[in-house]
């Protein structure tokens, strides 16, 4: 279909050529224009004001006064703030390597499978297209101190989100439930596109089981295993959903973390200046992990 | 760039086959047993949910807790729907998440068509500054957004709800993918016959990629649907609320309650899953392209 279009283009008359580009111009801007508004006006705009903010005093309406590195001072001597960022890595530890490894693990039972594949799937990714409050909803219910399934069929009575040891694990579990199907459906791609010859070839050679895994499925597997790490780490730092609605950060700030620690500041207490200061601080942590990632990224597709 | 869905195309199954053999050595039943038994135990909560929310309350705490609900009730949603504005939240869920997913395709494919299309000056550093948008986590500068759209007085307003979302460069740089890969040629041919650019990007560009945005679509749909934070932020009437934010108010009028909260959860939950098990292929599909890997 493609083909049949004639290439005829030398018929262009040379001495409009010049309206021709301004009116090509034009006819791009206005095409870009309405993406470009929005999103320099509610996405760039607000990044660039959050580090201006980060400097001032100023509360949930306005502009505030000019306090210099004032909040930055207070925010690292204040242990609330290390105490959050100590969580928010704590739950990354619990979230990202086990999801991804979940992830591989569960992509590979699942590739294993013939007829009953598409389903299983679906069952592992039906969470993923849940609400988060639906999510958390849900959970409370099977973890219920009282009446919930998980206890009953244990025989404990730990309350799970309210537990100083177990809170932030129980949130960290919900959280793999919600999101593995994802990983699953990346890892699949990635198992996929690794071709068949190279596994023929090695059985050939007298490879097998883990010597099959770990000399091609893992290396070759590196670049999908490397974008998910770095999309979980990237997530899990903006943490806040699962946690403000399953713990609301306690009890006793075990489970607070870093985005929490700054919709507290900006939202309840009105500090504006000093929540800001914390999104600068989450921010640069996020484009630091990317840049360190990305570089880790590129050195496993070379490979 | 393919498009193929990814588990069904026989070409793609065959490293699958080769993985099938190595598994092979071991007992091939267990394994598939264990698989199918994980599954199971993954979707348990969600049929847990299910089947309390049709159950009359007092059922709900019995002890043992049994499987099926003994008597099937629905008084928990005749409650919720008539004790709650849940159809309100409803409509304003369905009403903004349909305006955000129309606008998000209109928007990104306008501007990925300039960029992949048209050769203008500043194409390529508005490109760069759309692909920084990646790295921003807007989470970071939710303070400086709230103050903002409180100055332009749409905080409770739809506005101040949609506009936001609208700002993802995802979109905008899966389109500008698919457009590059359609022959110049095709764009040239139609200029040259007296086609206007929107005759092009509408009448060529767009037929010819359906499928993305369809399934940009349904992903868009879904997460416009879930998202929390924002409306969470923008919306405080509680008219106003959209249903996942919604039903995390309900939980607490109710105390104990677990019949209608799983009720409230389950309503929340139809179109998202509805949409996921009509569109399966579509909603992994734009997974995948949405995570840069285009299956």
């Amino acid at each position: 279909m493609l083909n049949t279009v004639p290439p005829t283009r030398q018929e262009q008359p040379a001495p409009s050529r010049q309206a021709q580009v301004r009116k090509r111009l034009m006819t791009a801007l206005l095409l870009v224009a309405p993406f470009t508004l929005v999103y320099l006006v509610f996405l760039i705009y607000p990044t660039l004001r959050v580090i201006q903010l980060s400097f001032t005093n100023a509360d949930l309406l306005g502009a505030g006064t000019f306090t210099g590195l004032q909040n930055y001072i207070k925010l690292f001597h204040e242990p609330t703030f290390w105490t959050a960022l100590l969580n928010t890595v704590y739950f990354i530890l619990l979230t990202a390597v086990p999801n991804t490894l979940l992830g591989l693990g569960l992509a590979m039972l699942v590739l294993r499978l013939r007829r009953l594949r598409n389903l299983v799937l679906a069952a592992f990714f039906m969470p993923f297209v849940l609400p988060v409050s639906v999510v958390t909803n849900v959970w409370n219910w099977v973890l219920d101190s009282n009446f919930g399934l998980v206890n009953f069929v244990t025989g404990s009575n730990i309350t799970w989100f309210q537990d100083p040891v177990w809170a932030l694990p129980s949130v960290a579990f919900v959280t793999i439930w919600w999101t593995v199907g994802f990983n699953v459906l990346l890892f699949i791609a990635g198992l996929q596109s690794i071709s068949a010859e190279i596994y023929e070839a090695a059985a050939l050679d007298g490879a097998s089981g883990w010597r099959l895994f770990w000399s091609i499925t893992w290396p070759n597997l590196w670049p999908v295993t490397s974008l998910i790490l770095l999309l979980q780490l990237i997530a899990q730092f903006k943490i806040f959903d699962q946690i403000y609605l399953l713990t609301q950060g306690g009890p006793f700030d075990k489970t607070l973390v870093l985005l929490l620690y700054s919709y507290r500041e900006g939202f309840q207490q009105q500090h504006g200046g000093y929540a800001s200061t914390i999104g600068v601080v989450l921010m640069v942590v996020i484009l630091l992990v990317s840049a360190i990632q990305i570089r880790v990224l590129n050195r496993g597709d070379r490979a | 760039m393919t498009t193929t869905p990814l588990s069904t195309t026989s070409s793609r199954a065959r490293p699958a086959r080769s993985l099938r053999t190595r598994l092979a050595r071991l007992p091939g039943i267990l394994v598939t047993a264990l698989t199918l038994v994980l599954a199971l135990a993954w979707v348990f909560p969600l049929y847990w949910a299910l089947i309390t929310s049709f159950k009359p309350e007092n059922d709900t705490v019995s002890n043992p807790p049994t499987l099926w609900p003994q008597t099937f009730d629905l008084g928990a949603y005749t409650y919720i729907f008539q004790n709650s504005p849940i159809v309100r939240w409803y409509l304003n869920s369905i009403v903004s998440s349909v305006a955000i997913t129309v606008l998000v395709l209109l928007l990104s494919m306008l501007c990925a068509y300039a960029l992949s299309q048209i050769d203008f000056q500043g194409r390529r550093w508005l490109y760069w500054l759309i692909l920084a948008g990646f790295m921003i986590p807007f989470q970071a500068s939710l303070i400086p957004l709230f103050i903002f759209v409180n100055q332009l007085g749409l905080v409770n307003n739809y506005m101040g709800l949609i506009l936001p979302q609208l700002a993802a460069p995802l979109a905008v740089v899966i389109y500008k993918q698919f457009f590059d890969q359609i022959p110049p040629e095709l764009a040239d041919a139609a200029r040259i016959d007296g086609a206007s650019e929107w005759r092009v990007l509408f009448g060529i560009f767009l037929p010819l990629n359906w499928s993305i945005t369809f399934s940009l679509g349904i992903v868009t749909f879904i997460a416009a649907w879930n998202n929390f934070l924002w409306p969470f932020i923008v919306m405080n009437d509680t008219s106003k609320l959209t249903i996942p934010v919604g039903i995390t108010q309900v939980q607490s009028a109710y105390g104990v309650a677990y019949a209608k909260t799983m009720a409230t959860a389950v309503t929340a939950a139809v179109p998202t899953i509805v949409a996921y098990l009509l569109f399966q292929r579509r909603v992994t599909e734009g997974v995948m392209a949405t995570a840069g890997l285009k299956g």
